[in-house]
């Protein structure tokens, strides 16, 4: 196949990943990824900054909160306000004055969400821009392009993104597609030293498909590799399913990354089936409809239960918000006309994802996973059995017992 | 909405209707370390008012006060907040005049001088009610004044003897999308000086429009003392908005970020220009006071009325 690497050569690509601890038990790993802008500790939750900023706070406020790495979204930016300008302000770090780690995604994923604005060809992907009509052309090369001149520490491949309740042949040429794209991303990256380009396995639903273009993937010479077309609307039974089947397949010493998660619970599961690296719009969006995440699920601060509660939104928080602030204080800001409200729980849900996978970090460090596992699902579900039947058996494939 | 019991506000909640002890039931409440007192503001929103009704107002706000001074001598919680009388009387001298001379029998701990805010071409006639207003007021206390905002209008306003300024200017400045960039170091040194001024004439030469912008209260336009971030050529502006203003923004953000914020809607843009906004405000006051001090109040004014349009 055109660009496979040679045995060689894949002996001697540079780790960006250092193991510390690994789970006896499950697939759970604690590690750090070195990156030009600075180590981080994996387990890592990413939290989504689209447009060059954090939704409404500071990158010192980011910063505070522990926050060593964070996405930037290529589709967007690349329209808005576009490469050369990001070029001009030193690339996406110094354009947001961002000095930990960056990573943008390739633009593919707005294939599925933007469909109606997208069209698939060999050639890349022709989008029709929703701000002045006019099409751009999403190649491999463009993307990548565009990637470089962000100047994140992490680029993904561009990939034929086909959402996962799509069937049939589709799927399969996506898949085929992306190892080509992949090739063709790796041949235009001019900064592999400052850049980690990573690929994306594809495959749907499909485990032959899955397992194929895992065994050709992981024939090239990257850095890391993210498990994509997951976390949409298939049943968690499958998405389980599909990425223990990729880490299973994935090399140890490289970082596995999972696209789009995500929620509490899925983020525990997907450690202990052995993720390194998570985002999700989720804990950001859900701030801004009122929302705040606590180890019981969430609060939905608006609602009137809430009018005369004058505790933290949850007293183990370490966050500025739980430091200062009540859920009364808070219930009155979201019946107000101002956005203080989204302000103050944006901080709190990304502090609350932040601490979340540092706490896993230090249960895989301290060898106590499987109890600490036991216990989040305690606190989530009211009682380690009554956690939903997907986790269970996920968690059962990889040695994990809840009973 | 006024009658002799009770102002009418509207607020989220809906109507409500302000009498005199539901108001101080609030402050009680609030434990506020100041309050201005309920009064009829009614004749300062309205175009033509019939002496009649200004007169009315002046009365009804003198009974409101009265009342409220009443209920704070039975309440230990609420005479430990002051009351700020608010002298009336719109655009009527006789009744401005009336108006403060009667408050300041009252034993209120500072004066809201209500009513003076509005456009440019009714403020040079409310300048002089001021000054008659304030010659009547007892010296060794303060007066307030609310919905004055414009730079060269504050110093105005500070020459008839304004002690405090209540206004959503920098808000307002930011919610249109742009930063206060006026020059208020009337002692700068000469190359700084050159530096502002050729960026400030710049601003002026571009500015072909003022935009009118309809916001709540009275229309709000782009004065000559701000940039609009919004404006294209900021996409490629690399310069903090004001060179030497040490506020978050400043120190860590360029124009071109926050032209790229306003364009793509980011809530973040708000944030940053309200942080430049109120640190340049308080700035401009810093300089005041110092001003006032070095008694040098009359350069800073130059300077503030060389930048207004």
């Amino acid at each position: 196949m055109a660009g496979a690497a040679t045995q060689a050569s894949l002996e001697s690509a540079p780790r960006i990943m250092r193991l510390v601890a690994e789970c006896s038990r499950s697939r759970a790993r604690a590690g750090e990824l070195w990156l030009p802008h600075g180590t981080v500790a994996t387990p890592v939750f990413m939290p989504v900054g689209t447009q060059a900023t954090m939704k409404g706070i500071t990158t010192e406020q980011l910063d505070a909160l522990g926050c060593r790495i964070c996405l930037g979204n290529t589709y967007h930016l690349g329209l808005r306000p576009g490469p050369e300008l990001i070029q001009k302000a030193n690339g996406l770090h110094g354009f947001m004055n961002w000095p930990h780690n960056l990573l943008t995604d390739s633009g593919g994923f707005q294939m599925v969400s933007l469909v109606s604005l997208s069209e698939v060809t060999e050639e890349g992907v022709r989008f029709r821009s929703p701000y002045d009509g006019n099409e751009t052309l999403l190649s491999p090369e463009k993307s990548v392009q565009i990637q470089n001149a962000l100047g994140s520490d992490i680029i993904m491949q561009l990939d034929d993104v086909v959402s996962s309740t799509v069937t049939g042949p589709r799927v399969e040429e996506a898949m085929y597609r992306s190892i080509r794209w992949l090739d063709r991303c790796i041949a235009a990256h001019q900064r592999p030293d400052k850049q980690n380009l990573f690929a994306i396995i594809q495959g749907g639903l499909d485990a032959d498909l899955r397992a194929t273009c895992l065994e050709e993937m992981t024939k090239r010479d990257v850095p890391g590799f993210a498990i994509g077309g997951l976390s949409g609307g298939e049943s968690k039974s499958q998405f389980w399913r599909m990425v223990a089947l990729s880490t299973s397949r994935l090399p140890k010493d490289k970082p596995r990354y999972l696209m789009g998660v995500g929620y509490a619970t899925d983020l525990v599961v997907c450690v202990a089936l052995g993720c390194d690296m998570f985002d999700c719009v989720f804990p950001t969006r859900t701030a801004r409809f009122g929302s705040a995440l606590v180890p019981t699920g969430n609060l939905q601060l608006r609602k009137k239960v809430f009018e005369k509660d004058f505790g933290p939104i949850d007293p183990e928080c370490t966050c500025p918000t739980c430091q200062k602030h009540s859920r009364a204080f808070l219930h009155a800001l979201l019946h107000s006309d101002n956005t203080a409200a989204l302000h103050h729980l944006t901080v709190h849900n990304i502090a609350y994802q932040l601490q979340l996978m540092s706490a896993v970090r230090t249960s895989i460090v301290e060898k106590r996973f499987p109890g600490f596992v036991r216990d989040f699902m305690g606190a989530m579900y009211g009682d380690p059995t009554l956690c939903p039947t997907w986790a269970t058996d996920a968690l059962a494939s990889v040695g994990i017992t809840l009973g | 909405m006024v009658c002799w019991q009770s102002v009418s506000v509207w607020s989220v909640a809906g109507r409500v209707e302000m009498t005199v002890s539901k108001f101080m039931a609030i402050q009680k409440a609030l434990q506020p370390d100041w309050f201005q007192c309920l009064s009829d503001g009614e004749v300062s929103c309205k175009e033509a008012t019939s002496i009649k009704r200004v007169r009315k107002s002046v009365d009804r706000s003198l009974l409101f006060l009265d009342n409220c001074l009443r209920l704070q001598e039975e309440s230990e919680v609420l005479q430990k907040s002051v009351i700020i009388g608010v002298i009336e009387g719109g655009d009527v001298m006789e009744e401005r005049l009336r108006s403060a001379r009667e408050t300041a029998k009252r034993p209120v701990g500072g004066f809201l001088l209500d009513g003076f805010q509005g456009n440019p071409t009714t403020l040079e006639a409310r300048l002089r009610l001021l000054s008659s207003v304030t010659a009547e007021l007892p010296e060794d206390k303060p007066r307030l004044i609310s919905g004055v905002s414009r730079p060269d209008e504050v110093l105005e306003c500070i020459e008839r003897g304004v002690d405090l300024f209540e206004s959503f200017f920098p808000y307002q400045v930011t919610e249109r999308g742009c930063a206060l960039t006026f020059s208020f170091d009337y002692q700068p040194n000469p190359e700084e000086t050159l530096l502002q001024q050729n960026g400030t004439q710049e601003e002026i030469k571009c500015m072909d429009q003022i935009k009118k912008i309809e916001t709540t209260g009275c229309n709000q336009e782009i004065t000559s003392f701000e940039i609009n971030l919004k404006e294209k050529k900021y996409q490629e502006d690399f310069n903090p908005l004001v060179r030497g203003c040490s506020c978050y923004c400043c120190k860590n953000h360029t124009r071109a970020y926050i032209h790229h914020l306003l364009v793509t809607n980011e809530l973040l843009a708000g944030v940053l220009l309200m942080m430049h906004n109120f640190e340049h405000y308080f700035g401009f006051f810093h300089y005041i006071r110092e001003a006032l001090k070095s008694d040098k109040l009359a350069q800073l004014k130059e300077l503030i009325h060389r930048q207004a349009s």
